[in-house]
């Protein structure tokens, strides 16, 4: 065995300390020092950590660490390795239940510890899963497939496009219903994305992550996996949804059209919210509770559609006061071929950036206009600015969510480098990702501390 | 071995008794410090209250260990399947403590005091903490773990000629306090949750009860002579670890009150050695873990038109009922354990934790004379479960998975009899006797907190604070009966907040030792009493009785001045000075010699030793405190030796 794996994650000082007493890891040994003793079992060190102190787990469960360089002695007892492993169990198969398959992209929906740097890592077999929540095998026959292992923030067009594929292998397959584990940060992202290269799916595809790794005892984790799962399962929309937590306890799961949601917390469970809109459904553990109708209904066929045209030359920029011309410039000058502007208000941003726009145009950029109030139309008309602008070919959006609109114009340069038909693409609604009205309770951020906020939030769990 | 030795009443134990049965006991005390925020988060700290503004649900699942194991207690605690109400205030919860946002980097202030404790027990300092979740899948902390993290290992206290091993002193979050459980709903308040909070752990190195309440007194006196922890109800809480030669670690959780340690640990250690006798008669009787043979089977049908109220309530209310039996037991569910205490209550406590059935009585049992089923009815239930003369039979009511959860339950206890004593956490209860709470958890419910990172304690920052660190208690005792402290003063003088003061005045303002601790021990008492309030604490005080030394140190006042004035100025907020006479430069504050005459030579006196009293007396009310009564006294002799009357 080499001394990288012998002495796992020590470097400098540490290092030379525990080689020096021949003591890798998993030792149960004494550490002596001038001041006294400490006894325990040495544990890998976090390749992030410091150099300088070594690790040890004591005899009552509990980690601490001593500098290396107090240590004068090491008396060892023995060795005792740790075997991370979540209880494998088979999966269960019951032929009256629906068949689900599960495609892992990676993400804390099923986790365990990583010793490297000390953070959890996605683990994930359907032994593992039914190990860990076997209520599930009460909803279907669950089959898995790990696609890759990375975490949200490192999905792009390699991840998308193979994840669409894969969805529409399995359906062709003929599963019930498709569930993709997928880190949340960008849940949203792929979401989109998904709902515009799978289109016409007669299956619902259900995203779902948690915002609780499962290593924790009141993980979100197992309760979104079984929301997700009977979703895809039982209920008849046939489209691409995100189901996370509708509040922060543990009652119920929300299922937004995968278009028009949004990552709205850095850390709550309750973090995903349907933009301008209402959610499709309720889902809890007992029932699927539809808020609205005008979904796409499940259908007996196998005809959809994939999709995977993908240009990547395209970015959001999200404008702030006093932006210099440069920010545009620099995109055009490194041939980027769409723009995705968050402007303020109903979608401004300030004169000087005007040329930057003018040479855009020229140079055949597709640039579109949303607002990064996230919630609302573009309006250019309101304004001389925006109709300036207009004149300077920035196409207003309507209600596409910046995310959403920057997937959408990588799909539509990907299919076709004619502007005229890229703004076909851009404004023909085709998942709900433009709606053409937003109803009044499309937008509801309540405010705290007024009487009758506090009056509902006592009433009902949030 | 044998366990022939048979508990005596609890008033007639002796040392020996304990060493026979060979009796261990160690502490685990919580105490809370005295900080300004929270551990992990900035809610402010100690701002208690019953009022709520929301409640979240959540549920609990069991996860690995960090080893890879499954802890039983959580495995248990799932069982259970409880939702779980925590009721939050606005005020005091954030959304850290309801486990919606990571946790912030951990209190210095709350660092810094368990650092300082740790020092007071002479432990072997930790150089890199390492923050760990310590799972509680009780609900009691909502994110299931509770952020712990140990900041000293190995240090030791005095205690009579020997030492108490301090095992470890750990840093971590308080927990939520428990509304109700009722069936499958706990309901939580969540005000005292995060919490900074130490948690003692000494070695089993107690031997008799007694022992333990005078070490748990003793850690409770040394923590709070920093003057750092929070005093009051629920402040500090300590659980008692028992165990007897052949029985097992068990954990006594939620000892309110430290005299009532010795009862209940001579009832625990009475437990297991009933247990452990228990086991014997099953060994007699040809029971072990491999010969058990019990069953369980559904019985409505034998007990439908029964007359016992709460089966019959429970059957009336759509519930089911099941009937266990156990080969061979005959008898033994009336074993006794505790004190009034019988062996079917062990199987009654798990029935109600582990299967929820928590409305008592939760199960009747063959062994129970005159309770119970009708006579009656025994005969038909024994039938229908194939019970022969020899066997126990336990009958167990509720809805069919809680019914069908607890007759696995009363089959799991009962075999664990033949096996010994099984690893639970207790409960006191205020009789002295305690019961099940859960399964004992062990080390493979810790796990690495992976949201903090290592934190390096600084050899300059524990240098500093060890020389910032007041006397331990034991050299400042051995220091007060050096110097003639009262002896009843000695331990109340070392606990005080005064402390420090103390030792100024002596050993800076030369005080007399004796006068300084009564002044410092007895007056906040009688504040106390009087309902004097120290707006700003104990600084405040201080301050005064700093003031109120200098005047003693300057001849300005004298012990019997000195309640009167310091509550004068404390009363007042004014400063000490205002109330001492005022002398002229150069004038000496003592009366003169001719008006000591003059008091003297008043009406007649029968003789001089009246006459000095009544003259003594008409002195000391106009010049109380600001003489010395001693040194007037003596002035007086000399006076009566010249003045005739």
């Amino acid at each position: 065995m080499s001394d990288a794996d012998l002495y796992k994650g020590y470097k400098g000082r540490a290092l030379e300390v525990l080689q020096h007493f021949q003591t890798p890891v998993w030792c149960d040994a004494t550490f002596v020092t001038e001041t006294g003793r400490y006894t325990g079992i040495v544990l890998p060190r976090s390749e992030t950590a410091d150099p300088v102190h070594i690790v040890i787990k004591l005899r009552s469960g509990y980690n601490i660490g001593i500098l290396a360089d107090r240590v004068t002695g090491v008396e060892i007892y023995g060795r005792k390795e740790a075997h991370y492993k979540i209880p494998e169990k088979d999966f269960p198969y019951d032929p009256v239940r629906p068949k689900v398959k599960l495609l892992g992209t990676g993400g804390t929906i099923a986790s365990r510890l990583d010793y490297r740097t000390g953070a959890v890592i996605p683990a994930f077999s359907p032994g593992e899963l039914y190990g860990s929540v076997p209520e599930l095998a009460d909803i279907c026959n669950l089959e898995t497939e790990k696609l890759f292992g990375v975490f949200s923030e490192n999905m792009g067009p390699e991840q998308y496009i193979a994840t669409a594929k894969a969805i529409g292998r399995e359906i062709q397959n003929g599963v019930q219903g498709v569930v993709i584990g997928h880190g949340t940060d960008t849940m949203h992202h792929t979401a989109a994305i998904l709902s515009f290269m799978v289109q016409n799916s007669p299956v619902p595809i259900v995203m779902v992550g948690s915002q609780r790794s499962s290593d924790r005892p009141s993980s979100d984790a197992a309760l979104n996996l079984m929301h997700s799962v009977k979703t895809a399962a039982e209920s008849d929309i046939a489209e691409v949804m995100v189901c996370m937590f509708g509040p922060t306890s543990d009652t119920y799961g929300l299922l937004h059209r995968g278009t028009r949601v949004r990552k709205m917390h850095s850390s709550y469970r309750s973090t995903f919210r349907t933009i301008g809109d209402i959610p499709i459904a309720m889902v809890s553990r007992e029932k699927i509770t539809p808020l609205r109708q005008d979904y796409k209904r499940r259908r007996k066929d196998r005809e959809v559609v994939i999709n995977t045209a993908f240009e990547e030359k395209v970015a959001i920029v999200y404008y702030y006061p006093n932006m210099k011309p440069d920010m545009i410039d620099s995109l055009i000058d490194n041939g980027y071929k769409g723009i995705i502007i968050a402007g303020t208000g109903l979608g401004h941003v300030n004169k000087p950036l005007y040329p930057a726009l003018k040479r855009a145009q020229d140079k055949k950029i597709a640039v579109y206009m949303t607002v990064q109030t996230l919630w609302g139309y573009v309006q250019m008309y309101v304004y001389d600015t925006g109709r300036d602008m207009m004149e300077l070919g920035v196409v207003p959006a309507a209600n596409l969510l910046p995310e959403v609109g920057y997937v959408k114009l990588c799909w539509a340069l990907g299919q076709t480098t004619d502007l005229d038909e890229v703004k076909k693409i851009m404004l023909t609604p085709v998942a709900g990702e433009i709606t053409e009205r937003e109803p009044s309770n499309g937008y509801l951020i309540f405010q705290g501390g007024i009487p009758e906020v506090e009056e509902f939030i006592s009433k009902y769990r949030k | 071995m044998a366990y022939d030795f048979v508990f005596k009443p609890f008033a007639d134990m002796t040392p020996e008794d304990y060493a026979a049965v060979g009796f261990k006991s160690g502490l685990e005390i919580h105490q809370q410090l005295l900080t300004e925020k929270k551990l992990f988060c900035r809610c402010p700290a100690g701002h208690y209250s019953r009022a709520y503004h929301a409640e979240i649900l959540r549920h609990m699942r069991p996860t690995l260990s960090e080893l890879g194991e499954y802890d039983g207690t959580a495995l248990m605690e799932f069982k259970t399947k409880k939702e779980i109400i925590y009721r939050i205030n606005r005020e005091t919860v954030c959304t850290y403590e309801m486990d919606d946002t990571p946790p912030f980097m951990i209190d210095e202030q709350a660092l810094d005091i368990a650092l300082s404790i740790a020092m007071l027990y002479e432990c072997v300092m930790v150089d890199e903490l390492h923050i760990a979740r310590k799972q509680y899948l009780d609900g009691s902390i909502p994110t299931g773990f509770q952020r712990t993290t140990i900041v000293g290992v190995d240090g030791h206290i005095p205690y009579k000629d020997r030492t108490i091993q301090i095992i470890q002193l750990g840093l971590e979050e308080d927990a939520c306090r428990e509304v109700s459980d009722i069936g499958h709903r706990r309901i939580y308040r969540t005000d005292r949750l995060g919490m900074p909070l130490i948690e003692t752990v000494t070695g089993p190195d107690m031997r008799t009860p007694r022992e333990v309440a005078e070490v748990c007194q003793i850690l409770r006196r040394l923590v709070r002579s920093t003057g750092r922890v929070r005093t009051g109800l629920g402040a500090g809480r300590e659980d008692v670890n028992v165990s007897v030669t052949g029985g097992t670690r068990i954990e006594i959780k939620g000892v309110p009150r430290i005299p009532r340690i010795p009862l209940l640990t001579y009832n625990e250690a009475m437990r297991q050695w009933n247990l452990l006798r228990l086991r014997e008669e099953l060994t007699r009787r040809g029971i072990t873990a491999e010969t058990f043979k019990a069953g369980a089977e559904e019985i409505v049908k034998w007990v439908r038109r029964t007359n016992y109220q709460p089966l019959q309530a429970a059957l009336a209310g759509g519930m089911t009922a099941y009937g266990v039996v156990l080969r061979g037991f005959r008898g033994l569910l009336n074993w006794q354990t505790q004190i009034d205490t019988y062996f079917h209550q062990e199987i009654s406590d798990r029935v109600r934790v582990v299967a929820c059935l928590t409305l008592l009585p939760n199960i009747v049992h063959s062994d129970s004379l005159g309770q119970g089923l009708a006579a009656g009815e025994w005969p038909s239930v024994k039938k229908a479960l194939g019970a022969g003369d020899n066997d126990a039979v336990v009958v167990v009511w509720g809805s069919e998975d809680d019914a069908k959860l607890a007759a696995q339950e009363i089959i799991i206890r009962a075999k664990e009899a033949s096996i010994g004593v099984p690893s639970e956490t207790r409960q006191a209860l205020c009789d002295g006797t305690n019961g099940f709470e859960r399964i004992l958890p062990g080390p493979d419910r810790m796990y690495p907190d992976t949201d903090l990172p290592p934190k390096t304690i600084a050899a300059d920052r524990l240098a500093w604070l060890q020389a910032s660190l007041p006397a331990s208690i034991f050299q400042r005792e051995a220091w007060y009966r050096e110097i003639g402290v009262p002896k009843d003063l000695v331990e109340q003088l070392s606990m005080s907040p005064f402390a420090p003061l103390f030792e100024t005045a002596v050993r800076e303002r030369g005080l007399d030792p004796k006068l300084a601790a009564v002044i410092l021990v007895h007056l906040p008492k009688r504040w106390k009493r009087k309902g004097i309030k120290l707006e700003s604490g104990t600084a405040e005080a201080a301050a005064i009785l700093d003031q109120v030394f200098e005047a003693i140190q300057g001849r300005r006042l004298f012990k019997e001045g000195v309640p009167e004035i310091l509550e004068a100025a404390l009363t007042s907020g004014r400063p000490v000075d205002v109330f001492l006479p005022n002398p002229e430069p150069g004038e000496t504050p003592a009366p003169d010699e001719a008006r000591i005459a003059g008091l003297l030579t008043g009406p007649r006196w029968q003789d001089d030793r009246r006459r000095k009293r009544r003259a003594m007396g008409l002195l000391m009310d106009v010049w109380r405190g600001r003489i010395d009564a001693a040194a007037a006294s003596r002035d007086m002799d000399e006076a009566l030796g010249k003045v005739r009357p």
